[in-house]
């Protein structure tokens, strides 16, 4: 069903594709022949560097579709405002969106892929430039389209929105984890409407933001992030959030 | 579908071609399937057929896997039928090279592709296996099957997952002149059935024990696994024949399988306990004993993917 359809739309791109895509892929360390649509559709006319500073890492290879392990660690960038992630081949190719407001910017989440596919860190820094860096995972595909796991055991509904978390400390540094129960149902998969946390806040006693997500459909079924700090975790961190239907996440950090 | 879409979709089809990924490539040449299979005589009438210490590939055609078979007066048992309708074909060639006895029995040591997607051409006897191998062929025998054809293309053709017909517990079971143990374990995968040749002093292990070759962990339980060994220790046997790897007369095979499983569940776990990320674990040190092991380093980042989630869970805590 797919390949037909895929082999539609290669003759229509290979006819009206104007020269000037294979051009800019050429700029793309990752060749990707999705990079100027990407581009136009997330930074507009913004600058755009590719910088090694911002290093994601992952496997070579997703062993598990609906849950690659991706790293995104940004160091000796100053005035970092926001990171966003994507994944230029999936069927939703936005996976996520940050702003550290104090906590590092780095950030480890899983990810559903569809397909082999550029995954890319895109960090804006206040001078309104974009520096852009990425990997390249091979997958065997059906990340996107399968319908969560958790749907097919009864009472998740019983467990939607807990969260289960830890804070490690060394002495430089903290790490906050955090696992949520949530289906995150892509609207992919037939019969199953998109069901996925949308905002997602890491704030103080005194409620003052140190961390914020945006996330969509393609971050992996009960998710977990990892978040780290310089220095040892704010004190009284909770998770605040909300999902695309209005339920509310509410979770004190647990040291 | 929306400009954006197609457009899309078309940027896919470009690059996955562009890279050869997710799309079939041909064979070379027809009629160069030849899996080369060359039986090993290793006891009385017992006959091995050595497969790669690889990965499903399309050099390799899935010929990764041991399997055998067993001459008796009544006719031949195959153990596993390996990873394709073509594999098997060759493998009846083999056998009626050796033997002009029918073949009258397959067992299957458990549900993985590589041990069970020959069986289609063995639709004519008793083709036998636990019935958790069963469940899990029936399960999963689809994906396994497009999830080779993927990796190893031409060779894979005209193959069908095909889960054996007849369950059977442990126990013994003669067959000609041939008196055979089957022992039922579990730990690679939920059945792991061991069948010992009571004659020969024969011991088919199934993939509870790789020899120079990384174990593979997509259903494994370490906890299991691990007892499946020890009990494996308690067995008398001349010779065993791992799932994977070069047949062994002693328990190194076991010995080094059970030492990698060791160490993965206690790097894993500690890895988990310091608070890592997955992605930050994929590149923990190998040990000098298995970094040298063949895909040593590809099934540790599998197993990963399968195990780390598990060890991670029971680091995090609830808000009491």
């Amino acid at each position: 069903m797919f390949l037909p359809c895929l082999f539609t739309a290669l003759v229509v791109f290979v006819v009206v594709s104007p020269a000037s895509t294979f051009a800019a892929m050429a700029d793309d360390p990752l060749q990707s022949p999705q990079w100027t649509d990407i581009r136009d559709r997330y930074l507009g006319a913004d600058k755009v560097v590719f910088d090694p500073r911002v290093a994601v890492s992952g496997p070579k290879i997703a062993e598990d579709s609906m849950n690659v392990p991706v790293s995104v660690k940004i160091s000796g960038l100053v005035d970092v405002r926001r990171v966003l992630v994507v994944a230029d081949l999936n069927p939703i190719v936005k996976v996520l969106e940050f702003s550290s407001k104090g906590a590092l910017p780095s950030l480890h989440f899983r990810m559903k892929l569809q397909q082999g596919s550029p995954v890319r860190a895109m960090a804006q820094t206040g001078d309104g430039v974009w520096h852009v860096g990425g990997i390249w995972i091979d997958a065997s595909g059906g990340g996107c389209t399968a319908p969560s796991v958790g749907r097919s055991a009864a009472g998740w509904t019983e467990t939607l929105g807990q969260v289960q978390s830890r804070v490690w400390q060394n002495e430089t540094q903290s790490r906050v984890k955090l696992n949520i129960m949530h289906p995150m149902d892509t609207g992919l998969a037939p019969g199953i409407p998109a069901f996925y946390i949308e905002r997602l806040s890491l704030q103080d006693a005194a409620g003052r933001e140190w961390m914020t997500l945006d996330t969509f459909e393609p971050v992996s079924e009960n998710p977990v992030f990892s978040f780290d700090f310089s220095g040892p975790p704010p004190a009284g961190l909770t998770l605040v959030g909300r999902d695309n239907n209005g339920n509310r996440i509410n979770a004190r950090v647990v040291k | 579908m929306s400009a954006a879409l197609l457009r899309n979709l078309a940027g896919s089809a470009f690059l996955a071609l562009f890279l050869g990924v997710g799309f079939y490539v041909p064979q070379v040449r027809a009629g160069s399937l030849d899996y080369q299979l060359a039986p090993r005589l290793v006891a009385e009438d017992t006959w091995v057929l050595i497969g790669k210490r690889e990965d499903f590939s399309r050099s390799n055609g899935g010929n990764i896997v041991n399997t055998a078979f067993v001459v008796t007066t009544d006719g031949v048992v195959v153990i596993d039928s390996g990873p394709s309708r073509l594999y098997a074909e060759q493998m009846r060639s083999a056998i009626a090279r050796i033997t002009p006895k029918p073949v009258i029995r397959v067992f299957n040591t458990h549900h993985h592709p590589d041990h069970f997607l020959g069986n289609q051409v063995f639709a004519d006897v008793s083709t036998t296996a636990l019935a958790e191998t069963i469940a899990g062929q029936r399960r999963e025998g689809g994906a396994f099957a497009d999830n080779v054809y993927r990796l190893s293309g031409d060779w894979i053709k005209g193959t069908e997952p095909v889960a054996a017909r007849d369950p059977v517990g442990p126990g013994t079971l003669l067959i000609g002149d041939h008196r055979f143990e089957l022992i039922a374990l579990s730990g690679h995968t939920e059945g792991d059935l061991v069948i010992r040749d009571l004659g020969t002093g024969v011991l088919f292990a199934g993939d509870l024990v790789f020899h120079n070759r990384a174990p593979t962990t997509p259903h494994a339980s370490i906890s299991q696994w691990l007892a499946a060994l020890d009990r494996l220790d308690a067995i008398t046997y001349r010779t065993m024949v791992p799932g994977h790897g070069e047949p062994v007369s002693d328990g190194r095979a076991v010995e080094q399988t059970r030492r990698y499983l060791r160490w993965i569940e206690s790097a894993l776990l500690q890895a988990a306990e310091r608070g890592e990320e997955m992605s930050e674990v994929l590149g923990l040190e190998l040990p000098k004993e298995f970094a040298e092991i063949p895909l040593a380093r590809e099934e540790f980042a599998r197993s990963v993917a399968h195990l780390y989630r598990g060890y991670e869970a029971t680091t995090l805590r609830h808000r009491r």
